[in-house]
This record gives structure tokens, sequence and C-alpha cells, in this order.
């Protein structure tokens, strides 16, 4: 591999990482209101985190593109906060996978909440646990299997991401050129050598995550 | 129901036999830099023969490695000579049917009004935060924008704000939709009525860079395509030359 594509392994790893702890710190009182809440929003809310399951990557990567410009809202928004605009920057891509790799840490998570039902937190009540501490010491750690897919699920799909990184990313060594567009650019000026080897490298990460996935986590198949 | 269904496969049947018994179709490559010409351009065949032009659009770079690997184009609009002679020489083009359409002029554009002066003196100003440019690996005007930059010899200065899009198509929606102030575009992109229709932007000297001789050919694909011979003489004829000039190119 040369540097350029060590480059790319690089900070596919530091998008996958910082991505998913981010979900973690959004989806986990997220995924706790869906998991007990009855308001008629559950619904609507549930499906807006499942949308990026079913929409087009190229769907995401255009409304980012158009949402995050200078002159829209949000771009005024992120200028005026000092953070400048969003494509063709790292954060630009951080905000892009939260939201594309949203229900794979969101949805596991909640599962698990919703499997634990109200009888450990009634029991833990009882023992005059206070709210944080009954999610800290029962909720957490009961919903483990959950968590554990979510992380991983979370970092690989968002290593896989390759749509709207494309559209928002603006192609940038060390930036916003992930793996999978390296892969890509190689493929297109046929470099095929040096394609193979970074897709072969990601064929054996991606497998060698479900296998630890699975094997560690036998309740991870079934969700 | 049933019946229903076999007279629709049978109305289909009938309708794919005939689009292929009396009209041809031809698969044309183009380079996304005229796009918006072949447009026109493809129309006004189409009315005059009947045959049916299908384009595909993408970067020069792009097309060469999907025609290497038995893409079914039928001809080729390059955005370069060199493309088009590399085929040639790689026996993938029908002999003798390669010529120049079109010369193209490389701009340095931006949506806002006023950014970009008549001399080109932002690049060295450098007040902006992206410039967009299409791959040079891939896209003529691409790398026609990195020598115009190396020649000014500000290439080293400005590769921090380069945002690269995977054609000139790519680049001009980053330009077009402000996320990149400016960028290295085609003039046809942005060029109406003999002016830059929007923004701001100036025209790069020819001699700034190797000129971008567009070159048509015929693929082996196409070889016996009477459509695609038919078109191949159609954008030598004066209407698609007309058009052609209307985009700002060069002939």
């Amino acid at each position: 591999m040369n540097d350029p594509d060590i480059a790319a392994v690089l900070l596919t790893l530091k998008l996958a990482s910082l991505t998913t702890l981010i979900l973690l710190l959004l989806g986990t009182p997220l995924a706790w209101w869906l998991a007990r809440t009855r308001h008629w929003l559950k619904g609507p809310v549930g499906a807006l985190v499942a949308l990026p399951i079913v929409l087009p990557p190229s769907v995401l990567g255009f409304y980012l593109l158009m949402a995050l410009s200078p002159d829209s809202t949000l771009g005024r928004l992120t200028q005026t906060l000092g953070w400048g605009t969003l494509p063709f920057s790292f954060s630009g891509l951080v905000v892009g996978s939260v939201l594309y790799s949203m229900p794979f840490v969101v949805q596991p998570v909640q599962n698990a909440f919703e499997a634990i039902g109200d009888r450990p937190l009634e029991a833990a009540s009882t023992l005059r646990a206070s709210p944080l501490d009954r999610f800290f010491s029962v909720v957490v750690p009961l919903a483990r299997p959950g968590y554990l897919t979510a992380v991983v699920m979370g970092f690989a799909h968002t290593v896989g991401e390759f749509g709207v990184v494309l559209m928002i990313g603006g192609n940038i060594p060390e930036k916003t050129r992930v793996v999978s567009v390296q892969i890509y650019n190689h493929v297109e000026a046929l470099e095929f050598g040096q394609a193979n080897k970074l897709a072969a490298a990601m064929v054996v990460f991606s497998l060698l995550v479900l296998i630890a996935l699975y094997t560690l986590n036998p309740t991870g198949r079934r969700k | 129901m049933k019946i229903r269904i076999s007279a629709l496969l049978a109305g289909l049947l009938a309708l794919g036999l005939s689009a292929s018994a009396f009209a041809d179709e031809v698969q044309v490559a183009v380079a996304a830099n005229f796009t918006a010409p072949m447009k026109e351009i493809a129309a006004d065949f189409e009315k005059a023969t009947g045959d049916k032009v299908v384009l595909s659009f993408g970067s020069t770079g792009k097309f060469y490695a999907q025609i290497k690997n038995g893409a079914p184009f039928d001809v080729f609009l390059a955005a370069d000579d060199k493309t088009p002679a590399k085929l040639e020489k790689e026996n993938d083009v029908v002999p003798g049917s390669r010529f120049t359409y079109a010369t193209g002029k490389l701009v340095l554009w931006s949506a806002k009004p006023g950014l970009v002066d008549d001399k080109g003196a932002v690049l060295k100003k450098g007040d902006f935060q992206h410039l967009a440019i299409a791959d040079a690996k891939l896209a003529p005007y691409g790398a026609a924008a990195v020598q115009t930059m190396t020649k000014l010899g500000l290439y080293d200065t400005l590769q921090s704000k380069l945002v690269t899009g995977e054609s000139i198509g790519q680049a001009y929606s980053f330009v077009l939709t402000g996320n990149a102030d400016l960028g290295f575009v085609a003039l046809s992109q942005v060029y109406a009525g003999g002016k830059i229709k929007s923004g701001s932007g100036w025209i790069v000297p020819a001699d700034l860079h190797t000129p971008i001789r567009q070159d048509a050919v015929i693929l082996t694909h196409g070889k016996d395509n009477k459509a695609a011979a038919a078109l191949m003489q159609y954008l030598k004829s004066p209407p698609a030359q007309a058009v052609i000039r209307a985009f700002g190119y060069d002939l």
C-alpha cells in the first residue's frame, strides 16, 4: 500500500470511530425514549431514524450538499458558529455519517432497552435507586449485547459508506478521501492492482468484524 | 387478468421488435462538458433521421475504463484527443472515424458576481475557501486546470483549497451550489448567448494549457451501426456546428 492509501485507511478509521462515539451519545437517549414512550410521535420518529436504511445514499448526499451550502440557513449557522462550511470537510463527513449510520446504532440499543421491560427498573426503584443510577447500573449492563451490536454495526457501516462521501467530500486527501472512495478512484484510473489491495483488505476487515460480532454476541444474529 | 398480462407482454414485445426493426439506436458516451450542446444536437438529429440517440455523460477517463471493459457504446465524444487516439492505437475504434468535433475552453467561474475578475487575479489573492476542479487523472478539463495553475506558479499554494469532482459536471455542481466559491469548469457549462450567463468568470487564455481538442470516434461496438455513422456525419454539419459554437466552443 502506498502513502495515499494508508492515509485513506487512517482517515476511514478516524471517521468511523468518531461517528460511532457520537451516535452512542446521541443514540442512547433517543433509543431510550423510543423504547419507553407511548407518545404518538414514536412512530414518526422511529421512521425518521430508519429512513437512511431505505434511501439511496445519493439522496442523503444531495440534500446535505444543498442544506449545508454556504448560502443556506444551516450553512450560515455553521459559519456564524465559527465551524466554517461543512461540505468538503472532515466535520461534514462526520455529520453525513452520523445521519447515515444512525439506524444501525439506535435500533439495536432500542431493541435491547425494550427487551429489559419494567420489572428490573421497578425492583431498582424499590431499592431507592435514582433514575440515573437505575439507568447506569441496571439498564446499560442489561443492554450490553445491544450496545455491542450497535458499536460494531455503526462502525462497520460507516467504514462501508460511499455514496454520501462521494457527493459531499470533494475527494481531498487526508480530509475526505476515505477507503471506499480511494478504491473507486483506483478503479476509474484503471489502477486495478492498488484497488485490489484496498478492496481485499476491506473484505477481510468486514468479515473479521462480523465473525467477532456473531461469536461474542449470539443475539446479534437475530437482530 | 391472465389474458391482459399476456396481451401486455405481446404488446411490449412488438414495441421492442418494431424499435429494432425500423429505427436504429446509437449509444453515445459524452464527455460531461459537452452535455448541454449534445442534448440539443441529439434532439435535432433524432428529429431529422428518426434514429434514437441514447446519451451517457461522464468523465473521459471513466469512459475509457468502461470502454476497455466492454461497455456497449457506439460513439465516444471525448474531452481530449489523447484518449480517442489511445483507443485507436489499441484497435477499439473504427479506423478513420476520428475527428475533432470541438475545441473546448476552460473558464475560472464563480456563481457569485464580482468574485472572479477578468484577469484571474483572484487566484493569486487566494481570498476564498474552496476551488473546485475536475479530477485531473480522469477529466481533461481537470488536467488543463492543473496545467494553468502550474503555469501561473500557484498550484502549490492553491492545493490545500482544491476540491475535486469526479467529472467536470460534479465540479460545476459544487460551484453552482455555492459549496465551492469558484472553480475551473468548461465554458460551455456557463455560456449562453455569446457571454457568461451568470456569476463571474475568467476565460483562461489558451496559452496557459495544452489546447482542449475534443475528438469523436466510432467505437468497434458501433462499426455496423448506421445511426452511429449518421450521427458522426451530423456532428460535422452546419446546424450541429452552430449549436457547438453557441456554447462557446471553437471549431
